[in-house]
């Protein structure tokens, strides 16, 4: 208990993980540890729904929008794109293990070929261009409406990420881990000040969410988009909040972010698509 | 197929006694127009006579209004009207909105007196649940909490 | 395959049919501008909702711009049974309309 203490706590305040030292099992145990501790009453699946694990008040509300949600529209539209052909005949169940179904557990995961972490989005429009067609905007519309049928397709699923041993692996998981617990912005904050430190305490009226399970439920409806968004269209927003410049959504430094994010996750299930404020 | 489930909290689900009668909601509702004037009225009073004539209420504790105390988001808050009356019509008040009258719900015969939908509030405000039943005005209300969140919510 | 603008989940409870229904709309208000031009977005929002079982109107909702996007309705009747068809319309103030059906499980 001491060490993730230490670990977080050296973490922060030097903004580099001691964690090269340790392995990703080792940060993941402690991640989920620090988690189940500071809110010993959430079983660890719970943590797939985000701040309505923690916060009765706007739990009640989120299964009031759940009766029916607003993602169930971009699911039935990301099915009916899914199964549009493209124009030379092919279809994207063609690019993905078991026709594309219940495949999102599979992203996102390094690439030893072409060396770099490939995420579901990234794969939809790899697929797209091998087919010869034009590649989709990253952050909204169809490829979210698309990931978020696969999405659906995948509910149930435990995360299970896994890290080749490959050093180009490592280092993409480490840089991620590297983004999550780097200051950024005028406000000089981190990924981890607020969803780690302060997970469970009030940032104004909003209840900050624990990091643990955050990339369960992607992609994302947001009442504030007023559609759906995927997770590096949220990080770009959050950097934004800090007064960052955002990166490119399915630029490196997202990708490896994702990549390490999703790892911290795993053990939880499959939980997308989701609703949220 | 792969719906949430959750595990059901208590519910208070009320005695609901509507007689089946007639069913039909009469032509006159069937053919009125929507009510242009009403949804342009920027006070509940004006909203209330344009709508429904009048502006006698009367408060009842047989309406119930579940709606969160704080909005998590604003523009999208759940809200449910219910009511053990016989109910001609359910509408919806904002006061604080720019025009107060959200939304009004006429009611077949046979329709039980409860509605549920997602309404927008511009900042807290009392929400202002009106039931017809009988010729006459019911009213109960609740206050909804709006607030600035911090994560640009 | 066109869009399905309205999603309609009717179920019966003991005697009493549920209904819960989702639409696609916009509902925008009126008061957004345009983040590029400055400019106001026009009023788009579903102006009244029709509910049909048997030819029979259950409900008719009136709504203005203060019902949410992708709005939400959910009411309850008596008088149905399961495999009775439920009919649910909109038309919006730019004279959009749509309708669909569902059978009552």
């Amino acid at each position: 208990m001491k060490k993730l203490l230490l670990i977080t706590a050296a973490i922060s305040v030097l903004g580099a993980p001691l964690a090269s030292q340790a392995s990703p099992e080792d940060d993941l145990k402690a991640f989920r540890g620090y988690f189940m501790e500071r809110f010993p009453n959430v079983p660890l699946e719970e943590f797939a729904n985000g701040v309505y694990a923690i916060d009765p008040a706007s739990r009640e509300q989120w299964e009031a929008i759940e009766e029916f949600p607003p993602y169930e529209i971009a699911i039935d539209e990301g099915e009916e794109l899914f199964n549009t052909p493209f124009r030379n005949g092919k279809s994207y169940a063609s690019c993905f293990r078991n026709g594309g179904i219940g495949v999102k557990s599979d992203y996102p995961y390094y690439d030893t070929e072409k060396g770099q972490v490939e995420t579901l989005e990234s794969a939809i429009n790899a697929c797209r261009t091998k087919n010869g067609e034009k590649p989709l905007k990253w952050k909204q519309g169809k490829i979210a409406a698309l990931s978020a049928y696969m999405a659906y397709t995948t509910r149930g699923q435990t995360i299970d990420i896994k890290i080749p041993h490959d050093q180009r692996a490592l280092d993409a998981y480490e840089n991620g881990q590297r983004a999550y617990y780097a200051r950024r912005g005028q406000l000089n904050m981190s990924c981890a000040h607020c969803h780690v430190d302060n997970s469970g305490n009030k940032i104004r009226a909003d209840l900050l969410s624990p990091a643990l399970g955050h990339l369960s439920h992607f992609p994302v409806y947001r009442s504030k988009w007023g559609n759906l968004g995927t997770a590096h269209r949220r990080f770009a927003g959050c950097n934004k909040q800090v007064r960052a410049l955002p990166f490119k959504a399915q630029s490196t430094q997202y990708r490896d972010l994702e990549y390490f994010m999703t790892y911290m996750s795993n053990g939880i299930p499959w939980n997308g698509p989701g609703a949220r404020k | 197929m792969k719906r949430r489930t959750f595990l059901k909290g208590t519910v208070a689900s009320g005695m609901l006694s509507v007689a089946a009668s007639a069913g039909l909601l009469t032509p006159r509702s069937v053919l009125a127009a929507w009510p242009e004037t009403a949804f342009a009225a920027k006070s509940i009073d004006d909203a209330l006579n344009t709508l429904l004539g009048s502006t006698t209420l009367s408060e009842s504790g047989d309406i119930k209004i579940k709606a969160p105390e704080i909005a998590e988001n604003g523009a999208v808050v759940p809200i449910t009207v219910s009511t053990g009356m016989e109910a001609e019509s359910i509408s919806v008040f904002i006061a604080k909105n720019p025009s107060p009258l959200a939304c009004s719900f006429a009611l077949g015969g046979s329709t039980q007196g409860f509605v549920s939908t997602r309404v927008k509030m511009g900042e807290t405000s009392d929400l202002i649940a009106i039931v017809k039943s009988g010729g006459k005005l019911y009213s109960a209300k609740k206050t909804i909490k709006v607030t600035i969140g911090g994560c640009g919510g | 395959m066109a869009k399905k603008k309205i999603r309609i989940r009717a179920k019966m409870k003991g005697d009493v049919a549920e209904v819960k229904t989702l639409m696609s709309h916009p509902m925008e208000t009126g008061f957004r501008k345009n983040k590029k031009t400055g400019e106001k977005i026009p009023p788009h929002f579903i102006k009244e909702v029709i509910c049909e079982h048997k030819g029979n109107k259950i409900l008719v909702a009136s709504w203005g711009v203060a019902v949410s996007k992708n709005p939400y309705l959910s009411f309850k009747f008596k008088g149905a049974a399961k495999g009775d068809t439920i009919t649910i319309s909109w038309n919006d103030n730019k004279g959009e309309s749509a309708t669909a059906d569902a059978k009552v499980s």
